[in-house]
């Protein structure tokens, strides 16, 4: 137990699980939106997640990125990297809705079918990336497939640095902007889904499918909506990861997306804000505990908050709805 | 071409329900001689050699030891298959952290029963035994049981109040945190490096054992058939005594069940820890047989491969998941040109079985029934598509 360094740096921990946070904060959008409005664990989600830093880091080497380009070059890289990033996650969460949930909706299967389902998707995608893809692609994008299961690394887009210190606190340039970017990101989906017309359609459909089918909406346009705005935020989650890590491996998706539903559900599963503190509160946990014992136990210091968090409070700190109340 | 999956499948079923049926109007002592025959073939076929049925051994080389090994995994994956049924197919809860129990056992035997492990080393040193002291083989049998089934109640009591969706997750947690706590608690488990020497029912491994060496694998396979049969006797006789017809209701609706007088919380529970000790069970056997074991053998895919031999196989039906278990195990090891690619097969074969046939290859009839229901519901409501 390292008190002494957990208090001596309680704020450094604070803003380093705060960046941490704002990632799994982004993927737990993904698995709150679709259950807020299908009561269904995206298991696969974690998965879209991975397909995003793969699309990211094909679009780097495509593009023939350096280490520490000029910052205008930077800018550009990474604007790039959100939409590619955006468009190949996206594309999947709809391919997974399309090809997998739909038929099962169809016939009106059980929950359970669906989390099956949802499992042998995520092993098949991993899989695609760690085996068929490297044998099929290896000699045409060589950095990216070239050994089965790799960790393929990615060049340095923004090097690090500090910009300013708070006491003994410094806060660098990347927790920065993952920070706010995520954070931007959030309050934009937020706006979308409190403030527009399609957004008033998703919460109608969370709150009562039938009655907001009787009032005129397209319930299948609102599932496919849901399936893609989850998969945008994963595809942000998937650029900062690669901005901030500069790695990525066919398996990442699964801690990352354990943690991820881990956060959602901290903060009441199928609540927007919910997910947002859920994120930001599970990152702080595991620094700091990480700090406490060791870094080796951060994984276990996760799910048993996940436990406790459960026995006590099974509808998670702000409680479960997107269609009910505001947030 | 899924028409055509549709088609061969239909003819598929209707042969299955033939059979079954033929065998339900066979008189007592026939289906007894039948059950016989088919036992006295299980334990022949590790010396497998019928011309015909050679093709269906493993080994690499010609008259091999493969084969025998690759059964044994077989009879281990079965009593996992049984296991995970009760919790899953007959409690219909959704154990995804199944990889835990077994590796509770594969370490319950190891901790114990190795001289090379750190609590065999401290109980040496506390009450001065020489340090060739390990507990026995049997009495390791008995602890990686109860301490399984402790376990299972551990992991349960706070867990499964919660929604089906939700266990799922915190179970798969759960594997994680065992396989994380084996691989850093170094004090207690020797955490990456492993535990070598695990005993067998002779004692250590050494060059001396007559029956159960490291080479030989046929006798190991003849241990563990047996201890499936055991066990599927035994879970048998639960699943049609008012335990199993508990666990049936509280699946189909927890409520309804609770109504007439069956409290889902305890049988819950109770499957919760029989299906943990079959678990223990089998990772005890897995232990013992490889003589070593690491963190590393027991991986989350494993628990998802564990899930996937249940739900394939057809989950409630005893035959169905040990088929979809033996399967699992055997085919990898048939075709291992394609092994690189097993866990893309399985994958996708979960997602097939799902969308195509939800109830699994030898379904159980009465879940059968019950998806059926729900398909003729959601024909009745085309608004709800």
């Amino acid at each position: 137990m390292h008190f002494d360094e957990l208090i001596g740096h309680l704020g450094q921990h604070t803003v380093d699980g705060l960046s941490k946070g704002a990632i799994y904060a982004l993927i737990a959008l993904g698995y709150t939106l679709v259950y807020g409005v299908l009561r269904l664990i995206n298991f696969a989600h974690s998965e879209v997640f991975m397909v995003g830093t793969f699309a990211v880091l094909i679009l780097w080497n495509q593009l023939g990125v350096e280490n520490n380009p000029p910052v205008g070059q930077a800018i550009l890289f990474l604007v790039l990297g959100l939409i590619v990033a955006a468009a190949a996650s996206g594309g999947t969460a709809l391919a997974l809705e399309r090809i997998a949930y739909r038929p099962l909706r169809r016939k009106n299967a059980p929950p359970l079918i669906f989390l099956i389902t949802a499992i042998g998707l995520s092993l098949v995608f991993v899989e695609l990336f760690g085996q068929v893809l490297p044998k099929l692609l290896g000699g045409v994008l060589p950095e990216a497939f070239g050994r089965p299961r790799q960790i393929v690394g990615m060049p340095t887009i923004i090097q690090q640095e500090t910009l300013f210190t708070i006491g003994n606190t410094a806060i660098t340039n990347i927790q920065l902007i993952v920070f706010v970017a995520a954070v931007a990101m959030m309050a934009v989906l937020d706006w979308f889904i409190n403030r527009t017309r399609y957004g008033r359609g998703v919460r109608a459909v969370a709150q009562n499918p039938e009655t907001a089918a009787l009032m005129g909406v397209n319930q299948e346009r609102v599932i496919m909506l849901i399936f893609v705005l989850g998969g945008i935020m994963a595809g942000a989650a998937a650029l900062l990861w690669s901005m901030r890590f500069g790695f990525t491996q066919n398996s990442i998706g699964f801690v990352l997306g354990l943690k991820a539903f881990t956060a959602a559900v901290l903060g009441g599963i199928g609540n927007l804000r919910g997910a947002l503190l859920g994120g930001l509160f599970l990152g702080i946990v595991e620094v700091y505990g990480a700090t406490l014992f060791a870094s080796n136990w951060e994984d276990v210091i996760a799910f048993v908050v996940l436990i406790v968090v459960l026995m006590f409070r099974p509808t998670g700190l702000l409680g479960e709805s997107l269609g009910r109340a505001r947030a | 071409m899924i028409d055509k999956i549709r088609s061969a499948d239909r003819r598929r079923v209707s042969l299955l329900t033939t059979v079954g049926d033929r065998w339900r109007a066979l008189t007592k002592w026939q289906q007894a001689l039948g059950l016989a025959a088919f036992v006295a073939f299980l334990y022949y076929l590790p010396l497998l050699g019928v011309p015909g049925l050679t093709w269906l051994r493993t080994d690499s080389i010609e008259g091999g030891n493969n084969w025998a090994g690759v059964l044994f995994v077989c009879a281990i994956y079965v009593l996992v298959a049984i296991g995970l049924n009760v919790v899953v197919g007959l409690a219909g809860l959704l154990d995804l952290g199944y990889i835990g129990f077994f590796a509770i056992g594969a370490y319950s035997v190891a901790l114990f029963g190795s001289v090379n492990s750190p609590v065999v080393k401290w109980i040496q040193q506390e009450f001065n035994l020489p340090p060739t002291w390990a507990v026995t083989w049997a009495i390791c049998l008995f602890i990686a049981i109860v301490l399984t089934m402790i376990s299972g109640v551990l992991l349960g009591w706070p867990t499964l109040r919660l929604r089906g969706d939700y266990l799922a997750i915190v179970t798969l947690g759960f594997g994680e945190i065992i396989r994380i706590v084996a691989r850093n608690a170094t004090g207690l488990t020797n955490g990456p490096v492993g535990i070598s020497a695990i005993p067998g029912p002779e004692g250590a491994p050494s060059p001396d054992n007559k029956v159960f060496g490291l080479i030989d694998a046929k006798p190991w396979y003849w241990l563990a058939i047996t201890f499936v049969l055991i066990m599927v006797f035994l879970v048998r006789r639960l699943e049609h005594s008012r335990v199993g017809r508990a666990w049936l209701a509280v699946r189909e609706d927890e409520d309804a069940a609770a109504v007439m007088g069956v409290y889902p919380f305890k049988f819950k529970l109770w499957a919760f820890a029989i299906g943990a000790a079959l678990g223990g069970l089998s990772g005890f056997l897995f232990g013992s047989r490889n003589a070593f074991i690491d963190p590393t053998q027991f991986n989350a895919n494993l628990s998802i491969l564990f899930v996937a031999m249940v739900v394939v196989g057809g989950s409630g039906n005893m035959i169905g998941v040990s088929l979809g278990a033996v399967l699992l195990a055997y085919l990898p090891e048939r075709f291992r040109d394609f092994a690189d690619y097993r866990w893309l097969v399985f994958g996708l074969a979960m997602v097939l079985v799902m969308i195509l046939r939800p109830q699994g290859l030898v379904p159980s009839r009465r879940r059968a029934r019950e998806l059926k229901d729900r398909a003729a519901e959601a024909e009745e409501a085309p608004a709800h598509v």
